[in-house]
């Protein structure tokens, strides 16, 4: 059952990626094989955890043994705007004798209890390796606690091994079309109301963008998941129009939903000024297109003008500083590309991004709006990272926590953009924070110091005369 | 052992909030402790890459650990393939002194035969001879961090260290628990050099968690004990063990190599750190250093200043077990009455602690049970349950995410005993000290202006 999932959402027609591919190649599915000794990177259940733990009111179980939960819960910034309950890590702490003879009692009393003493809207139970090998039934068990409980209780079946984390978002989306979106009616719909999928809420991002749907008229009926409540996700099917954004991660539910409840969708983003633009235009122009009031696009137009003239003249003060001064970015698919023109108009030099992620379309997309010298770099090694820091041809880095210390031991600055960050980048505020972040570590008193050599490095100078 | 019970823990089937981390990942601890080592688990790489997150956050350095990368097939199959194409892609691109392999609930599940594989590794790679490998059986589903550090521990001494027909006098071996942050092990060192000796630590976390400036990038860990120094474990002259959950190992050692160990169930607190100093005085024959002299007199000094704020203070402790063990022993030294200790798992140490309750569990236990207590001694992940309560938190152990110099901090001997000792004492004291709640009623334990007020 697993497998077939698996093969479904390998065979997806909104993937551009798998368009492409022969019959013989779409069967193979998407995973890249990893290489033992020289893999990096989290698992399926990692993925799943990702999309669905930002639900905050709903109850996240881990299913496994310790490693699972113990290792990884409280590491995430997404978050909430009021209950904090997906705070609190759930795990049925899988033993020995859990391994020998089957853990699936002990799930669902670990249900009962979450319900009885925390009383969530619902509790998504999480598959691992271990129980999945033993051969524990969690659809089974969820069906059962459902009805004996009377809350919905959420099977997400990605075990770690099946795949990797961008598999593991898929599955977590497919329980999502399987066992919640449709589930809840909304206490009453608008012409303008909207749902976004894949965006997370990390640091607080969203709150950067929802003030200004709000000016505009736009109704945020369903987040998946930053900042979620179990019941607006179930009420996502209500949406007249869906925003994907993070495209390759949840493309799967953004199709379905069209297929099953004639939801058209776009794909947009909130990182950098003109994808932030052109997202509220895109979104103002689909709502109207399904009915909304043509005076929608007018007040997205309105607060577009506003805000980018207030955000070019925001980035002023920062062009001198950042004259000269040369980017690395590192980081995952389309997060690179969006930003690059927005850090470019502060006046950085951007020397080129990881594609790592990116699909043919993002490459090309690329290579349109920065021509052929642009440096795409598929598959770079650490080791050369870091030569190219320590060789002084990049002012700082921009990536995720992995590669931190990279930068930090060649002595350059670095600022983090993936998931762990602790600053909002996104919308047209965000922007501006980014700009602020980068202008601190630029211009930060600490990089001339460190880079001294220490007493015993230096050559035979006046070293007897060495105190000041 | 894990399935004897010895103390209760909560009969509920939702662990919450875990205090407890995984076998795999002390033994990845274990392994960073040896120089230009790749740690390697068997297993998923979800695995890997949680444990990474997990290391990296609190210590704040770059990790190396890698992945078999099982996927479902190779589970079913077999993961021997899985292994030793890992094995052969490390030695190859990155060239370490040695991989620990640990593995993990998924190759556990499956009933991996780590002995054979080895063999049959060997064997098979007779051009990779110069790389030490040593394999530990860590199963996720079973202990705990602290017993998967004191496994791999093991297996380096079973699967390196050689006897030796040659003792050096001055050479002592000292199994470091991994209660010892890489600022103890430091401190251990310069304690025990200042006798004349030279100490071999397994393993050497100040070397390589000390935060490092390398020269170029390296895959492998930078610094720790050599995997030569290992092997001439045999030729000292004497092994210190710390720790309950190195006893195993200090037992292994000792069989192997007939190189006396002693035993030192912890290092914190004035008599704990007598009795290690009387020992090196035998040992080298020589008499305590004039550093270690002041040093002594400035923790007694401490403690005569400081046990005004810890007298009956009613403090909560849920920490690894030895830590556990070591906290609530220092605690209890200073007059303070430890109200709950909670250990992630089960372990013979905890039959010596002295507190009123003691049990397995986690962090929502602990909440439970410090509802009416003064502090909180327990890692960073304490702290969403310590703000609900209202407590306040000394944060020790690891995870310590939100803190800066987690790694470096140094609770044993007299230095380290007395900076623990001010760390905590200065939390109650900027209580008493807060004139806004200072009403000298029953609750004030200033014993009449020691802490600087004017009480009479």
């Amino acid at each position: 059952m697993l497998q077939d999932k698996i093969q479904d959402v390998f065979n997806e027609p909104g993937c551009a990626t798998n368009q492409a591919k022969s019959a013989k190649e779409k069967k193979k599915g998407c995973t890249k094989s990893l290489k033992p000794g020289a893999a990096a990177g989290g698992c399926a259940y990692d993925g799943a955890m990702i999309v669905l733990q930002p639900i905050a009111d709903a109850a996240h179980l881990v299913h496994g043994p310790i490693a699972c939960l113990g290792n990884a819960w409280d590491n995430r910034g997404t978050r909430s705007s009021g209950s904090q309950l997906y705070r609190t890590g759930f795990t049925t702490d899988l033993s020995e004798l859990d391994v020998i003879g089957g853990g699936e009692k002990k799930l669902y009393r670990a249900i009962k209890e979450i319900v009885q003493q925390y009383d969530p809207p619902a509790v998504f139970v999480y598959q691992t390796c271990v129980p999945a090998m033993t051969g524990d039934d969690i659809a089974a068990v969820c069906k059962f606690a459902t009805q004996k409980l009377g809350k919905p209780v959420i099977p997400v079946d990605a075990p770690g091994f099946v795949g990797s984390k961008n598999l593991g978002n898929k599955l977590a989306g497919e329980a999502l079309l399987d066992h919640v979106i449709g589930t809840v009616e909304p206490d009453y719909t608008t012409p303008t109301d909207v749902c976004i999928i894949g965006e997370y809420n990390l640091a607080g991002e969203l709150w950067l963008v929802k003030p200004l749907l709000d000016e505009i008229g736009i109704r945020l009926l369903s987040c998946i998941s930053g900042d979620g409540r179990y019941n607006e996700v179930a009420q996502a099917h209500r949406a007249r129009v869906t925003m994907m954004v993070c495209s390759q991660a949840l493309v799967n539910v953004g199709r379905k939903m069209q297929e099953r409840y004639g939801i058209p969708y776009f794909e947009g983003s909130f990182y950098g000024v003109s994808d932030m633009s052109d997202t509220l235009r895109t979104m103002a122009r689909m709502l109207v297109e399904r009915g909304a009031d043509k005076a929608l696009i007018d007040r997205a137009e309105g607060v577009i003008a506003r805000e980018e003239s207030r955000v070019w003249r925001r980035l002023e003060p920062y062009k001198p500083r950042f004259e000269g001064k040369r980017v690395l970015l590192f980081t995952g698919g389309v997060k690179s590309w969006s930003m690059v023109s927005a850090l470019e108009g502060a006046g950085l030099t951007i020397l080129g991004t990881s594609t790592k992620k990116s699909t043919k379309e993002d490459k090309e997309r690329i290579r349109k709006m920065k021509g052929e010298e642009f440096h795409q770099w598929d598959d770079l090694k650490p080791r050369d990272i870091y030569k190219m820091l320590a060789d002084d041809q990049a002012d700082i880095m921009m990536s995720g926590g992995r590669s931190q210390f990279i930068s930090l031991k060649a002595k350059v600055p670095w600022l983090d953009i993936n998931q762990e960050r602790h600053h909002a980048y996104a919308g047209y505020d965000g922007i501006v924070n980014l700009c602020e972040e980068i202008d601190k570590t630029l211009s930060n008193p600490i990089w001339g110091q460190v880079r001294q050599p220490a007493p015993w490095e230096s050559g035979p100078s006046s070293t007897l005369l060495a105190a000041e | 052992m894990s399935h004897i019970q010895r103390f209760p823990s909560a009969a509920k089937a939702a662990s919450t909030n875990p205090l407890k981390m995984s076998q795999p990942l002390g033994a990845a601890l274990a392994y960073l402790g040896v120089d230009r080592c790749l740690p390697l688990f068997h297993g998923s790489q979800g695995c890997t890459a949680f444990g990474l997150v997990l290391l990296v956050r609190h210590f704040r350095e770059a990790i190396p650990l890698q992945t078999t990368a099982m996927d479902q097939v190779s589970t079913i199959l077999g993961g021997y393939d899985n292994l030793e194409q890992a094995i052969r892609t490390i030695v190859e691109r990155n060239k370490p002194a040695m991989i620990g392999v640990a593995t993990t609930g998924v190759t556990e599940t499956k009933g991996e035969d780590m002995g054979g594989q080895y063999t049959l590794f060997r064997q098979r790679n007779p051009d990779m001879a110069g790389t030490a490998l040593v394999f530990a059986n860590t199963p996720d589903f079973a202990g705990g961090f602290e017993d998967g550090f004191a496994t791999a521990v093991t297996a380096m001494v079973e699967r390196l260290v050689e006897p030796s027909p040659v003792r050096i006098p001055t050479q002592v071996n000292v199994l470091a628990g991994s209660h010892l942050s890489p600022g103890d092990v430091e401190e251990l060192r310069d304690i025990i050099e200042g006798f004349g000796l030279s100490p071999i630590m397994l393993p050497d976390l100040s070397l390589s968690m000390s935060g490092r400036q390398p020269t170029d990038f390296t895959a492998t860990s930078l610094g720790g004990v050599t995997v030569d120094q290992i092997r001439a474990m045999g030729a000292s002259a004497a092994t210190i063990v710390v720790g309950e959950h190195m006893r195993v190992a200090g037992n292994a050692l000792e069989l192997k190599t007939d190189v006396p160990s002693h035993f030192f169930s912890r290092l914190t607190g004035l008599e704990a750190s007598d009795k290690l100093i009387r020992l090196l005085m035998e040992l080298s024959g020589k008499p305590a250093p004039a550093r270690l002299r002041r040093q002594r007199e400035a923790l007694v000094d401490a403690m005569l200043d400081g046990h005004f704020f810890f007298s009956r203070k009613r403090i909560a402790v849920a920490l690894e077990p030895d830590l556990l063990y070591a906290v609530t022993g220092f605690l209890a030294d200073m007059g303070a009455e430890v109200v709950a200790a909670v250990s992630p798992t089960q372990s013979p140490v905890l039959e010596r602690l002295k507190a009123a309750t003691i049990m397995v569990g986690d962090h929502s236990d602990l909440e439970t049970l410090a509802r009416d207590a003064d502090l909180i001694v327990s890692n960073s992940h304490g702290r969403q349950g310590a703000a609900r309560i209202g407590v306040p938190l000394h944060r020790m152990g690891l995870p310590m995410f939100d803190r800066l110099g987690a790694g470096l901090r140094v609770q044993v001997g007299y230095r380290g005993t007395r900076e623990l000792l001010c760390e905590i004492g200065n939390l109650f004291l900027a209580r008493e000290m807060d004139h806004e709640s200072h009403d000298h009623g029953e609750s004030h334990g200033c014993g009449g202006g020691s802490c600087g007020c004017n009480a009479v």
